[in-house]
C-alpha cells in the first residue's frame, strides 16, 4: 500500500526510515498501542470510581471528564517518548544502527523521520484512548485546533527528548533511569489528575517549572475552554522548549555524538 | 583518465594516547580486487570505518571517486557498500524487507527490485527472502549482511572480514558472486583473515602493521619480493654455516626453512654445506605463498 505512493527520490531516504520506524511499532502494536491503552483507560476505571462523586474541579465539569484529557495526553507523551528513545537504544545495543549510519541520510533527514515516528506513535495512542474514553463519557471540544496543536507539539517535544535519550543512553539501564526518573515524574505532577489550584502555594510555582503541565493543560484547555493558566502561555512554551531540544538535538546529530567516534 | 576509486591521503587516528593509524597513504583504482591484510589491532578496520564515515579522522582524508567521505559524505556513501564485520541484523523484518528498506535509504525504489532478486539469488537467499532476520542461521545472517551492503548497488565495495566463521561452500558461493560483481566492473576491497583468499582473488594486496602500510604492490610482486620460493632441507642436527643464516627462515627439527629470491640461491645453500661437511637427507622446494609474505612483514604480531 504504501509502496504505491510515488515519491520523489531524494525523499525517498528519510520516507524509507520513517516507514520503517512505523512498521517496527506497528509489528509489535500489541505492546505499542494496546498496553498504553489499557493502563489508561485501567487508571480512568479505578480514579473515576473512587473521586467521580467527589471531586469537581471546574465548575459543572465532573471528576471523569477532567481525567480523560489529562490521560489521553500523558499517554501521547509518554509513547512518543517511547517510540523514538527505544528505537535508539535497541538499535545501538543490538548494533543495527549502522545500517542508517553507513547511508547518504543527512542529520535533518535522520532527526525528521525519527521525530514523525514519534509523532504518529503518540497520535495514535491518543486517538485510541480518545475513542475508547468516548463510550464513559459525552466529550466536548471547545477548541479542536488547540486540542491538535497541543497533542503535535507535544509528541513533537517528547519524541525529540527521545532521540537525545536514545543517542546519550549507552545501555538499557540508562534509558529506563530516563523513563523512570525524568519522564514518570513530570508527567505525574504535571496536573493529569488533579487541577494545580487544589495545591499548596508553593507547589503550585514548582508546578509550574514543569513544562508536562503546560501540555496537559493546554491540551485540556482545548476541551473545556479553562485551564490553569492562558493556553497562548503554554503554547508558548512548549514550542519554545520544542525549538531548544531540537536545536540540541541537531546539534548532537550534525557532530556525531555518541554516533560517529 | 577515470579518479580512483578510494584514495587516502595521509590519514592519522588517535584514540586518546592510542595513535591507531599513523599516516596512511592509499590509491585503490577503479575496478580492482584489493585486499587489505594485517593481524589484529593493524588499523585495518579503523581505516575502513573512516572511509564508511562511521570513524572521524584525526587528520588526513579520504576520497571515493573524488568525493571526499566528511565533506561531501552523501556522494560518497552513495558510491560505497560496507559489509560491517559485525553480525548485525534487526529483528523486526524479514530479509527483503530489509533490502528493500536499506536501498530505500540510498533514495532506490521499486524499480531497483529486480538487483534485490539478483543479490538473493548470487548469494542463496532466495528462499530466505521472506524469513525474519531473527530466525536465519549464523551463515545466512552473514549473506544477509553482505546483501544489504549491496543493495544500491554500489561500484566500491568495501568485505570487512566477510568470511570470518563462514563455511567452505557459503565462501565458494560467496566468491563467486563478488568476482562476478568485479567482473562487472565493481571495485572490491577486502580484509580477510585467509591469506589464501587474497592470494587467489586479488589484485593487489596492502600489509598494515601497527597503523602503518608496510607493503604495498600487486599479489605476484609481493610473492617475488619477499619470497620467492622456498627450499626445506632435512640436515638432521647440524650447525649451519655463517653464511647461510641470512636466507633461513626456520627450524624444526633438523628440518631447516631457507626464502630464496632465484633458483640460483639453491646452489649457494648446496655448496654451502658441502663446504661445512653437512649432508641434505631430504629437500623441498615449494612456491612461497601470502602467508610467508604476511609472516615475514609482520612476523610475531600476528
Amino acid at each position: 500500500m504504501m509502496e504505491s505512493i510515488k515519491i520523489n527520490a531524494t525523499i525517498r531516504g528519510p520516507w524509507t526510515l520513517l516507514k520503517k520506524e512505523l512498521l517496527r511499532f506497528w509489528r509489535v502494536a500489541f505492546q505499542t498501542v494496546a498496553a498504553p491503552v489499557i493502563t489508561a483507560l485501567l487508571y480512568l476505571l479505578i480514579f473515576s470510581h473512587v473521586l467521580d462523586k467527589q471531586v469537581q474541579v471546574y465548575d459543572k465539569v465532573p471528576y471523569t471528564a477532567f481525567l480523560i484529557p489529562g490521560l489521553i495526553m500523558m499517554s501521547v507523551l509518554q509513547n512518543a517518548f517511547a517510540n523514538s528513545s527505544s528505537s535508539l537504544i535497541q538499535s545501538k545495543v543490538m548494533g543495527n544502527l549502522v545500517f542508517v549510519l553507513l547511508t547518504p541520510l543527512t542529520h535533518l533527514q535522520f532527526f525528521a523521520a525519527f521525530l514523525f515516528a514519534a509523532i504518529i506513535r503518540g497520535l495514535v495512542v491518543g486517538l485510541c484512548i480518545f475513542l475508547v474514553a468516548m463510550w464513559f463519557v459525552d466529550i466536548h471540544m471547545a477548541n479542536p485546533w488547540l486540542i491538535i496543536a497541543f497533542a503535535l507539539l507535544g509528541s513533537a517535544l517528547l519524541g525529540t527528548f527521545g532521540i537525545i535519550a536514545g543517542i546519550w543512553a549507552d545501555r538499557f539501564d540508562q534509558m529506563a533511569a530516563f523513563q523512570n526518573f525524568i519522564i514518570m515524574p513530570l508527567s505525574f505532577l504535571s496536573g493529569v489528575f488533579y487541577s494545580i489550584h487544589s495545591l499548596p502555594p508553593f507547589w503550585q510555582k514548582a508546578s509550574q517549572l514543569n513544562p508536562f503541565f503546560y501540555m496537559i493543560d493546554g491540551f485540556r484547555y482545548g476541551f473545556f475552554g479553562k485551564g490553569d493558566v492562558s493556553p497562548l502561555i503554554s503554547l508558548s512554551v512548549v514550542g519554545l522548549s520544542f525549538l531548544v531540544l531540537a536545536w540540541i538535538t541537531l546539534k548532537m546529530l550534525k557532530s556525531g555524538y555518541k554516533l560517529r567516534t | 583518465m577515470t579518479s580512483p576509486a578510494i584514495k587516502i591521503n595521509g590519514v592519522h587516528k588517535y584514540f586518546g594516547s592510542l595513535h591507531a593509524l599513523k599516516g596512511v597513504d592509499l590509491t585503490i583504482e577503479q575496478g580492482e580486487f584489493f585486499a587489505l591484510l594485517g593481524p589484529n589491532g593493524a588499523g585495518k578496520s579503523t581505516l575502513i570505518n573512516i572511509l564508511a564515515g562511521l570513524i572521524k579522522p584525526s587528520a588526513g582524508n579520504i576520497a571515493v571517486m573524488d568525493f571526499d567521505v566528511v565533506h561531501q559524505y552523501q556522494q560518497a556513501r552513495q558510491l560505497l557498500g560496507v559489509v560491517p564485520q559485525e553480525l548485525v541484523f534487526d529483528p523486526f523484518f524479514n530479509v527483503r524487507e530489509m533490502l528493500r528498506f536499506q536501498a530505500g535509504y540510498f533514495g532506490r525504489g521499486p524499480e531497483n527490485d529486480p538487483w534485490i532478486d539478483e543479490i538473493l539469488e548470487g548469494l542463496g537467499l532466495t528462499d530466505k527472502a521472506h524469513t525474519n532476520m531473527r530466525k536465519l542461521s549464523g551463515g545466512m545472517k552473514r549473506r544477509a549482511l553482505i546483501a544489504q551492503a549491496l543493495a544500491h548497488k554500489p561500484p566500491v565495495i568495501v568485505l570487512d572480514e566477510p568470511t570470518a566463521g563462514v563455511d567452505v561452500e557459503l565462501r565458494q558461493m560467496l566468491w563467486e558472486f563478488i568476482k562476478k560483481l568485479n567482473r562487472a566492473g565493481h571495485t572490491i576491497i577486502l580484509t580477510t583473515h585467509y591469506l589464501e583468499e587474497a592470494e587467489a582473488l586479488c589484485s593487489r594486496v596492502a600489509m598494515m602493521k601497527q597503523g602503518e602500510i608496510v607493503a604495498l604492490d600487486s599479489t605476484s610482486n609481493l610473492l617475488n619480493k619477499f619470497a620467492g620460493k622456498q627450499l626445506r632441507l632435512s640436515l638432521g642436527k647440524v650447525t649451519l654455516p655463517q653464511g647461510l643464516l641470512p636466507m633461513l627462515r626456520g627450524q624444526d627439527n633438523g628440518v631447516f626453512t631457507f626464502a630464496l629470491s632465484d633458483m640460483e640461491q639453491i646452489e649457494l645453500v648446496l655448496s654451502g654445506l658441502r663446504a661445512a661437511n653437512i649432508k641434505v637427507l631430504d629437500m623441498q622446494l615449494s612456491e612461497a605463498d601470502l602467508e610467508d609474505v604476511f609472516l615475514s612483514l609482520v612476523g610475531n604480531h600476528s
